[in-house]
């Protein structure tokens, strides 16, 4: 009895957890008859593709799929390379100011991005670089760097210093040690961290909604979609369709890096 | 190569370099326009005019500007409470369920987890539009016929309501799941021994779960109170501050001061009394959650 209630609370919590998804993609398949029917139905009874035409046909689509994809990887593998570079540094050298460096990166973390708004669109204003996608990559890459030096750091530095002396005693020179041993071992770090960025950067809203101001084949996705009253009207079918388009992605990143990533890489290739 | 080399320098120079024109230049320039007369003409024109504390004082004499305060704590407190009620509510859950039932309500976490902030907003918009909403058809099935067209989005006190139901659901699958983790790492033993001491479910909860985890609750309510403090995308999108005002939170009244009136330097004061109010809410709430 006790087990029963318990299974249906959770099952209540697990409809009203995925409803709101559901319903995404429901209405997307959905035909538009029954999207304005009276009483809704909870299953695609006669699913169409018409709603995903509309969306991908809207002025402008590719284009603000293609720049959020663009500021996304950019700003992504900047940050991870930039990282890299860093947390070397920290995990593998002994330097003057070290301390004091890491101890600004952890600040960094917690750095007010809302009150920088102001300051960050007359920067750009000044420098000439309003409307400019490579202002918007900037501003992601500084905003997901301090969080993958943190991250990248803590990975590195779980991997032991003997794997890559070893392989310098057998003739390999410090970076291509770097390259053939730490590197491969560091692959689900890099993914874990990178999975952090693209969220950020995919969904961010209130800095391109002020760097980006004039040129409107410079928005992303989300400032288009935040906008679909102006191109949809009150299709919903369409909306919801150009929802899913934009949520896809991260969902899908979401779930596959989720089971690569946290993987024991470096069990055992140490013996104690 | 260990002593006195510049690799190191060098190796951070990218980080340091991005750091110092994109973090700390703004930082400073916040600071220095909320000190300045800088308004559209400002912009454009350039030799702003330092008028000192004046656009603080402005905005503390302003009883638009506390009622904005007063609106963020409540918004902060309902969702904030919500939110750990229910994440722990949910996580107690977790723990007891067999793993079929377990895997199935973490996965549906993990998918709300996912969910793109605009995306979860549009969708809500939709879920809660007047004629063709599900909400509004549910609520009138169950008979509560006066939602039938009820239009959300006219009401303040409504759409506040919205807003809270979207920020809740984007914000408790990450406490459910951490807390959940949290839950994993108490020693069995210790219920035992309190079952056996004749406790009851709640005083189990209070005496055994909630000090063990202490610490985590404490962490999961900062992180929280900082995620729905500036929460923007949500209440600009849905409601852009409105109607009347009502969902005017701190950080929408800087943007809309800034973008919309073109009062830069004021709206960089409230942005930066934001982050003095929060940093002091934190730091109290760290203090008390760990002495107590």
């Amino acid at each position: 009895m006790r087990r029963l209630a318990l299974n249906a609370a959770a099952l209540a919590v697990l409809v009203m957890t995925i409803f709101p998804v559901y319903w995404m993609f429901l209405t997307a398949f959905k035909p538009t008859r029954d999207i304005q029917a009276r009483t809704p139905s909870f299953w695609p009874s006669a699913p169409t593709l018409e709603h995903f035409v509309t969306a991908v046909n809207a002025p402008g689509f590719w284009t603000y799929w293609r720049n959020s994809l663009l500021v996304t990887v950019v700003a992504v593998l900047l940050a991870l390379v930039v990282a890299l570079l860093a947390a070397f540094a920290v995990t593998r050298m002994r330097w003057r100011g070290r301390g004091a460096f890491v101890v600004m990166v952890f600040a960094a973390q917690m750095a007010p991005w809302e009150a920088l708004l102001v300051p960050v669109f007359i920067i750009a204003r000044d420098t000439e670089l309003l409307d400019s996608l490579a202002m918007l990559t900037g501003v992601y890459f500084m905003i997901t760097l301090p969080f993958t030096i943190v991250t990248l750091r803590g990975f590195l530095a779980a991997i032991p210093l003997e794997l890559e002396e070893a392989a310098q005693v057998d003739g390999c020179s410090r970076l291509v040690a770097f390259r053939r041993v730490v590197f491969p071992l560091l692959a689900p770090g890099l993914m874990a961290t990178s999975l952090f960025g693209f969220i950020t950067a995919w969904n961010e809203f209130a800095f391109v909604n002020v760097l980006i101001i004039k040129e409107q084949d410079r928005r992303t996705l989300p400032v288009w979609l935040s906008s679909f009253r102006d191109v949809f009207g009150t299709d919903w079918g369409a909306t919801m369709a150009a929802a899913s388009l934009f949520a896809l992605p991260a969902l899908l990143l979401f779930l596959f890096l989720q089971r690569r990533v946290g993987v024991g890489m470096t069990a055992g290739a140490v013996k104690g | 190569m260990r002593n006195r080399s510049l690799w190191p320098y060098l190796l951070i120079a990218p980080t340091v370099a991005g750091g110092a024109f994109l973090l700390l230049y703004p930082m400073l320039k916040a600071a220095l326009i909320s000190l300045q007369h800088f308004r559209m003409g400002e912009l454009i024109r350039g030799g702003a005019e330092f008028v000192g504390l004046g656009n603080y004082a402005e905005l503390l004499a302003g009883a638009e500007f506390w009622q904005v305060v007063l609106r963020t704590l409540a918004w902060t407190a309902v969702n904030v409470v919500l939110i750990v009620v229910l994440s722990t509510g949910v996580a107690l859950m977790l723990v007891r369920l067999r793993r079929g039932m377990r895997l199935a309500l973490m996965s549906a976490l993990a998918l709300a987890w996912a969910t793109p902030v605009i995306a979860a907003t549009t969708v809500f918009q939709w879920l809660f539009q007047s004629e063709l909403g599900v909400v509004n058809w549910a609520l009138a099935s169950l008979g509560f016929e006066s939602f039938r067209g009820y239009t959300w989005f006219a009401d303040g006190a409504a759409t506040f309501a919205v807003l809270v139901i979207l920020v809740v659901w984007q914000s408790v699958p990450f406490g459910a799941l951490t807390l959940y983790a949290g839950l994993t790492t108490i020693p069995g033993e210790l219920y035992e021994s309190a079952r056996i001491d004749g406790g009851t479910g709640w005083q189990v909860f209070w005496r055994v779960t909630l000090p063990m985890l202490r610490q985590l609750f404490a962490l999961i309510v900062a992180l929280e109170v900082i995620w729905v403090a500036k929460c923007f995308p949500q209440i600009w999108v849905l409601s852009q501050g409105g109607p009347d005002g009502a969902t005017t939170t701190l950080p929408v009244y800087a943007f809309k001061i800034a973008r919309v009136l073109h009062r830069y330097d004021l709206g960089s004061a409230v942005a930066l009394l934001t982050v003095v109010l929060l940093a002091v809410a934190l730091v109290a709430n760290l203090r008390r959650m760990v002495r107590s």
